[in-house]
C-alpha cells in the first residue's frame, strides 16, 4: 500500500500570537516550527497502517528549505520518502497555487514510483486554516475525498472512513485511490524515539521546483484580535475563603 | 486579592527559587514589611526554577559554592522536599579518572563522603550502564534531587504566614525609580503595573531577566541568558517498573557533558556539550508568547544530536524511549560562571542575587538575608560571588557574552585551577605592554588586567639554576621551572616585576584622616611618608580585605590593592565615605603605573639613576618619598611582598614606558632581570609567609588568627572593632601556619605539587579531616615552591593545639596524602630571612 502525508510546517505558538509589522506574517522571532496537528495524526495514521497493511509512507511538504525539519521528523516517526517542493518567497501561496503545486508533484512521484492508494492530508493547516487544498488536490486528481476523518480502515482494494458529527459517525467507503482529510483525535501521534531521530537525519530528502499558477486568492493582512484579558482573583486561602465563594456562587445564581 | 501597597519596606522581584528563599529568610530575620513581585503566574512564573532539573552534586572544587550548596540540602531537607538518590559522574578518558582524585580530594576537604568506583560498581548501582564505555565512576551518596517550585511556594508561605510578605503575581515590573543618594543614586520606588510602592530596598532575583531590571535603575547585573538542552525520554520498563520517582543515583557523563537522571518511568537527558547558544534579554518571550514557558524555548534539534547517540552508547536503551518533551532551557550566565550576588555597584540599596543553580538557591537566599540585614553574610564569604568584583571592561554584553561563550562547554569540564581566559585577552593592559611582549612574557590575567607571569628571555637561568620540570603534566600546567629561575636570580641580582594591574585609590579632604581610621583596623594618622599595612574588616571582624595605605599629604592618602579585589575594595571605600563631601575618593588606578624592583642590587641600581638618597637611613623601610628617576618623578615606597631589598615605584602613567626603559637600560650591570606575577605572588611571597586576601585571608577568619594583629588597638573607632575587641580577650582557636611537605613523592614513584586552589586538606597523621571548634576545615590556602630554601611550602589555618612547630600532619592532593610538618605560626611566617634583614639591607 502506498501513501502519501502532505504536511505543513507551521509555527509553534504560545497564546498571544504576534504579526509582523507588514501584517503579512506571524511573528515567528520566537517561535519553534512544527507540523499541523491534524497532519501529524494524518502521519502516525499512515505509520499505523503501512505497519498494518505493508507499504510505504511519503511525505510531502511546499514549504521554505527549512520545512526540511518538518520532513525529518515525519522521517523519526515512520516515513520513508521525503519530498520538498519549495516555496522560498518568505509567504505562503495562496490555496489554488499550493493545490496546483501538489497535484504536480504527486503526478511525478505517481509517474516515477506507482499511484498513491492513500494521500492523506491534515484537516486544515494549523496557520492558514484555509481547509482548501486538500479538497482542491482531490478534485484535480480526480479523486474521492472525504473531510473531517476520524477512523480509517482498510478492506481490500476500499478502505472506510469515519467523520464525527454531532451525534454520531457518518461511515463513509471510497475505493482507491482516494484522498482523505484527517482530523486530531484519530489516534495519539507517536513521539520520536532517540534513534529515530538519529535515523532521520540520515533520510533522502528530494528537493523540487514546480511553477504553478497562483489562483485569485490574496492574504491583504493579518489581524490580531483584542486582548481578552481575564482577571484572576484570589478569594482567600483556606477556611477563610468559604464566604466569599457562597456570595459569589450566590451571585452567579448557581446557589 | 489583597490591595496593593503603596509602600515598603523591600521589594524583592521575582518569584524563582531565589526569590522566594530570600523572602523567607528576610522574614526570619526581622523584616516586616516585604512585598514579592513576579511578572509570571504562581507557582511557576516561567523562569529558569521552572524547567530546572533540580539535582544537586554537592562536591565542587570551590568552597564558596560547597558551602552555599550543603547549606540549602540542608533547607531542602529540612522541608522534606529532598530525595537523596545518590549520584555517579561516569569518566570515559583517563584524564577524567585523574579529575576524579581531585574531586575525591575536595569531597574529603568538604567532609561528603565519596568514593571510586570501579566500571562494574558503577553498574551495580545502575544495572543499565553500559560498562565498556567507561574507565569508572565517582559516587556521592548525598546527592539529592529536590522540589524547588514546592520548596518556593513554602518559603513564600512562611513569611506570608508571619505576617512580613505580600505576594503579587502576574504583576509586570516597569521602572525602578531612583533618587540621589548620598554619594550615587539610591532606591526610591519600583512602577509596576498594577501600581507604584515606594520602597527603601529593592532585590532583583530575575534570573535571565535580571539586567532587563536592573538597566531601569541605572545598574548592571552582569549576565547572559543560555540555553542548556535537556530532552525527556521514554517511559521505559526498568524504569516504570521501580514505581519510584528517583530509583537510580543520577548519572552524569561528564565526558561527554551529558546526564541523565531518571524521572519516574523516563530519563531526562540534559547537556552542557552542545554550542554555546546565548540569548540576548529582548529576545525572551513573553509568559503569554512563549509555547511553553518564556525559559523553555524552542528545541534545536542537530545541536543535541550528538549528545543523543553518546548517551545510547552509555545506556543502550535510551534509542527507544520516545522524546516527549525537549527544550533550550535558559539558563544565566556570567563572564566567570560564579553567581552576581550583593549590592549593585551603581545604585544604592539595590541588590542582586542572580545566576544562581537550583543547588545554591537556598542558600543564596539566606546569605543574601544575612548581608542585607547584617551587612556581611554568615554562610560563606562571598567573594566570589561578589557582583562588585566585575570591572567596568567586565560589565558589558560584548564581555559577558565572549565569557559565556567561552565557558559554557566548560561546566562539566575539567578545569585546571590556573587556567587561563583565551578570550577578551589584551583588553587591559599597562604601558609597558610593548617592552614586555619583547621579551617574551606569558601572561595571566588578574582582574581584567594582562600581567606577565614568566618571561620567556629568562629561559636560560633554567639551566644557570639547575630548575627541574615536572613529571605529571596537571602539575606543569599554566607553569614554567622559568618561575623559580627567576626566583633565584632576582635574590642573588636584581629583578623588574610589572605591577600596573595594581588597583590604586585616593581618597582626600579635611574629613580624612576620621574616614581612613573608620575604615582600617592600623593606625593611618601618622606623619607624611608613612605607610599603613593594614587588615580591613568586615562587622563581623572578619576580613574584607587587606592593603597598604600611603600617607600622601595631610589631608590625602593612596590606598593600594591587589587586581582581583579592586572592585570589590573601590565599591567599600565608596559606600562608606561620609556624606557631607569631606572626603573625595578618586580611582587612580588608569593614570599610576606601578614598577617594582628588588633584590640584593636593587637599591644600587636605582641610585644610580637618582640623586635622591636609597639608603636605609634617609629612606627607611615602610617610608614613601618623591624620587626623580632618571628625570622622571616618581613616588618611591621601600617595601617589599617577596623578601628582598627594593622598592615600588609610582609613577604617571605616561611615564610608565620610559621608567621601565630607564631601569632596564641602567640593568645590565647588575644583571637585572623583569620577572612575573608568579614569583611576585606565590613563591616570594610564601618564602616570606605574606596572606593573600581570598586565599588565606577571608571573612570567617581574623587577624588574631591571620597573625596580623598588632600588640595594641588604636583608639579611633573603626569598622569591625568591637568584634575585634572581643576577639583578643581569648587565644585564638586557629592560627595560619606555614606547613613544609617533608616528601613530595606519590605512589608512582615522582614528586607531585599542591596546587593550593583551596580544595586540598590538611589531615591528622592518621588521615582525619581537621575541623576546628569554630567548625572550619584545615586546607591548604596557598601552595608553592621556595626556590631559596629548596623546600615545597603550604599555608593552612590550624586549630591552635596543632600548631606547634614540627607537629606532623598530612595533606591531601589528588588523592594521595603527603607528610607535611608544621615549619611557623602566628605573626612571623617567613622561613627565608625570618629577621627580614634582606628587606632591610
Amino acid at each position: 500500500m502506498r501513501i502519501l502525508v502532505c504536511v505543513k510546517r507551521v509555527p509553534a505558538p504560545g497564546s498571544r500570537i504576534n504579526v509582523t509589522e507588514n501584517g503579512l506574517n506571524v511573528d515567528t522571532a520566537h517561535l519553534g516550527f512544527t507540523t499541523s496537528p491534524h497532519e501529524e495524526c494524518a502521519l502516525e495514521e499512515a505509520a499505523q497502517l503501512a505497519e498494518q497493511h505493508g507499504g510505504s509512507v511519503s511525505v510531502l511538504t511546499v514549504g521554505p528549505a527549512e520545512a526540511e525539519e518538518q520532513l525529518r521528523y515525519a522521517a523519526s516517526v515512520g516515513g520513508n520518502e521525503f519530498t520538498l517542493v519549495l516555496n522560498d518567497t518568505g509567504q505562503d501561496w495562496d490555496p489554488q497555487r499550493t493545490a496546483r503545486t501538489i497535484t504536480e508533484a504527486i503526478a511525478q512521484l505517481e509517474a516515477d514510483s506507482g499511484v498513491f492508494d492513500l494521500i492523506l492530508f491534515g484537516n486544515e493547516s494549523a496557520d492558514a486554516g484555509g481547509y482548501q487544498v486538500g479538497v482542491r488536490v482531490a478534485v484535480a486528481l480526480d479523486r474521492p475525498m472525504v473531510n473531517g476523518i476520524k477512523g480509517i480502515e482498510i478492506e481490500d482494494s476500499s478502505l472506510v472512513a469515519n467523520r464525527e458529527v454531532d451525534g454520531g459517525l457518518e461511515v463513509y467507503s471510497l475505493l482507491t485511490p482516494a484522498v482523505l482529510g484527517v482530523k486530531e483525535g484519530i489516534n495519539l501521534p507517536r513521539y520520536p524515539t532517540m534513534k529515530g531521530r538519529l535515523a532521520s537525519k540520515k533520510a533522502d530528502i528530494q528537493v523540487a521546483q514546480i511553477e504553478a499558477l497562483p489562483g485569485p486568492q490574496q492574504l491583504v493582512r493579518l489581524h490580531r484580535p483584542e486582548e481578552k484579558v481575564t482577571e484572576t482573583e484570589v478569594l482567600g486561602t483556606g477556611p477563610d475563603a468559604a464566604s466569599r465563594v457562597v456570595d459569589l456562587l450566590d451571585e452567579l445564581g448557581v446557589l | 486579592m489583597s490591595e496593593f501597597p503603596k509602600e515598603a519596606q523591600c521589594v524583592v522581584i521575582g518569584a524563582g527559587i531565589v526569590g522566594n528563599c530570600l523572602v523567607s529568610h528576610l522574614s526570619d530575620m526581622g523584616w516586616k514589611d516585604i512585598v514579592l513581585l513576579d511578572k509570571g503566574p504562581l507557582p511557576n512564573p516561567g523562569g529558569s526554577t521552572g524547567h530546572a532539573s533540580n539535582f544537586i552534586f554537592p562536591v565542587d572544587h570551590s568552597k564558596e559554592i560547597v558551602d552555599l550548596t550543603l547549606e540549602s540540602q540542608r533547607q531542602y531537607e529540612e522541608m522534606g522536599l529532598q530525595n537523596t538518590c545518590g549520584g555517579i559522574e561516569v569518566a570515559r578518558t583517563p584524564e577524567r579518572m585523574e579529575e576524579f582524585k581531585r574531586r575525591m580530594t575536595s569531597a574529603k576537604c568538604w567532609g561528603i563522603p565519596s568514593s571510586l568506583l570501579t566500571p562494574s560498581e558503577v553498574k551495580e548501582f545502575v544495572p543499565f550502564v553500559s560498562e565498556d564505555v567507561i574507565l569508572g565512576g565517582f559516587y556521592t551518596p548525598s546527592v539529592s534531587a529536590v522540589d524547588s517550585l514546592e520548596t518556593g511556594t513554602q518559603m513564600r508561605k512562611k513569611a506570608q504566614d508571619a505576617g512580613h510578605l505580600a505576594v503579587f503575581a502576574n504583576t509586570e515590573v516597569l521602572d525602578i525609580e531612583t533618587s540621589a543618594g548620598r554619594n550615587k543614586p539610591r532606591v526610591t520606588a519600583v512602577v509596576t503595573d498594577k501600581g507604584r510602592i515606594e520602597c527603601e530596598t529593592v532585590v532583583i532575583a530575575c534570573g535571565v531577566w535580571s539586567p532587563r531590571i536592573a538597566e531601569m535603575a541605572g545598574a548592571t547585573i552582569p549576565l547572559t541568558p543560555a540555553v542548556h538542552q535537556m530532552a525527556d525520554v521514554g517511559p521505559f520498563d526498568v524504569l516504570v517498573e521501580t514505581q519510584q520517582e528517583l530509583a537510580y543515583p543520577i548519572v552524569r557523563d561528564m565526558d561527554t557533558f551529558c546526564y541523565e537522571r531518571q524521572t519516574a518511568g523516563s530519563m531526562e537527558v540534559g547537556s552542557y556539550a552542545h554550542r554555546p547558544i546565548l540569548h540576548r534579554v529582548d529576545e525572551i518571550p513573553s509568559n503569554e508568547e512563549a509555547a511553553l514557558s518564556p525559559t523553555e524555548m524552542p528545541f534545536t534539534a542537530d545541536d543535541f544530536d550528538q549528545q543523543m547517540e553518546e548517551a545510547i552508547e552509555l545506556m543502550e536503551f535510551l534509542g527507544d524511549g520516545e522524546i516527549k518533551y525537549a527544550i533550550n532551557g535558559l539558563l544565566s550566565l556570567t563572564p566567570d560562571a560564579n553567581p552576581v550576588l550583593g549590592p549593585t555597584v551603581e545604585v544604592e540599596n539595590l541588590w542582586s542575587a542572580a545566576a544562581v543553580w537550583i543547588k545554591e538557591g537556598p542558600g543564596v537566599g539566606r546569605l543574601m538575608a544575612e548581608w542585607m540585614t547584617h551587612g556581611y553574610p554568615h554562610v560563606t564569604d562571598p567573594h566570589g560571588a561578589d557582583i562588585t568584583r566585575f570591572y567596568a571592561q567586565q560589565r558589558n554584553v560584548h564581555h559577558i557574552e565572549a565569557r559565556a561563550e567561552e565557558h559554557f562547554n566548560k561546566t562539566y569540564g575539567i578545569v585546571h585551577p590556573r587556567e587561563q581566559w583565551a578570550t577578551r585577552r589584551g583588553v587591559t593592559n599597562g604601558p609597558v605592554r610593548a617592552r614586555t611582549d619583547a621579551l617574551g612574557a606569558f601572561y595571566f590575567e588578574a582582574g581584567g588586567w594582562e600581567r606577565p607571569h614568566w618571561y620567556e628571555s629568562n629561559a636560560d637561568l633554567v639551566e644557570k639554576y639547575a630548575i627541574e620540570g615536572r613529571e605529571h603534566e596537571w602539575d606543569g600546567r599554566w607553569w614554567t621551572p622559568i618561575s623559580d629561575a627567576e626566583h633565584l636570580h632576582m635574590r642573588q641580582h636584581a629583578a623588574l616585576v610589572d605591577l600596573s594591574a595594581f588597583q590604586i585609590f585616593e581618597v582626600a579632604g579635611p574629613g580624612v584622616v576620621s574616614y581612613i581610621e573608620k575604615m582600617v583596623v592600623n593606625k593611618c594618622d601618622l606623619p607624611v611618608g608613612s605607610s599603613i599595612y593594614t587588615p580591613v574588616l568586615n562587622h563581623s571582624g572578619g576580613f574584607r580585605s587587606d592593603l597598604t595605605i600611603l600617607r600622601l599629604a595631610s589631608d590625602r592618602f593612596r590606598i593600594i590593592t591587589g587586581a582581583f579585589d579592586g572592585g570589590r575594595d573601590e565599591y567599600w571605600f565608596r559606600q562608606n565615605l561620609p556624606g557631607d563631601g569631606t572626603v573625595h575618593f578618586e580611582n587612580r588606578t588608569n593614570s599610576i603605573c606601578t614598577l617594582g624592583v628588588w633584590g640584593p642590587r636593587a637599591v644600587d641600581l636605582l641610585s644610580e639613576l637618582t640623586e635622591t638618597d636609597l639608603s636605609q637611613t634617609s629612606f627607611p623601610y615602610g617610608s614613601h618619598q618623591e624620587v626623580l628617576i632618571a628625570g622622571i618623578p616618581t613616588e618611591m615606597f621601600r617595601v617589599s611582598y617577596v623578601g628582598d631589598a627594593g622598592f615600588e615605584v609610582y609613577t604617571p602613567m605616561q611615564h610608565g614606558l620610559a621608567l621601565w626603559d630607564a631601569i632596564t637600560d641602567a640593568g645590565p650591570p647588575f644583571d637585572l632581570r623583569p620577572v612575573g606575577a608568579a614569583v611576585y605572588g606565590t613563591s616570594g611571597r610564601i618564602e616570606k609567609g605574606y596572606r593573600l586576601m581570598g586565599s588565606e585571608l577571608e571573612d570567617e577568619y581574623t587577624p588574631l588568627e591571620a597573625g596580623l594583629a598588632r600588640p595594641k588597638v588604636k583608639a579611633a573607632d573603626f569598622i569591625g572593632k568591637d568584634a575585634y575587641l572581643e576577639e583578643r580577650k581569648e587565644e585564638p582557636c586557629a592560627q595560619l601556619c606555614v606547613l613544609v611537605m617533608e616528601d613530595l613523592t606519590c605512589d608512582a614513584g615522582y614528586e607531585r605539587f599542591p596546587m593550593g586552589a583551596g580544595n586540598e586538606p590538611i589531615l591528622t597523621a592518621d588521615g582525619s579531616r581537621i575541623v576546628d571548634v569554630k567548625g572550619r576545615v584545615s586546607r591548604v590556602t596557598t601552595a608553592g615552591n621556595a626556590p631559596s630554601i629548596g623546600k615545597y611550602l603550604l599555608m593552612a589555618y590550624l586549630p591552635s593545639n596543632l600548631c606547634e612547630l614540627d607537629t606532623k600532619l598530612l595533606v591531601m592532593y589528588q588523592n594521595e596524602t603527603y607528610p607535611v610538618k608544621v615549619a611557623a605560626s602566628g605573626a612571623n611566617l617567613a622561613l627565608f630571612d625570618q629577621s627580614n634583614e634582606r628587606m632591610k639591607a
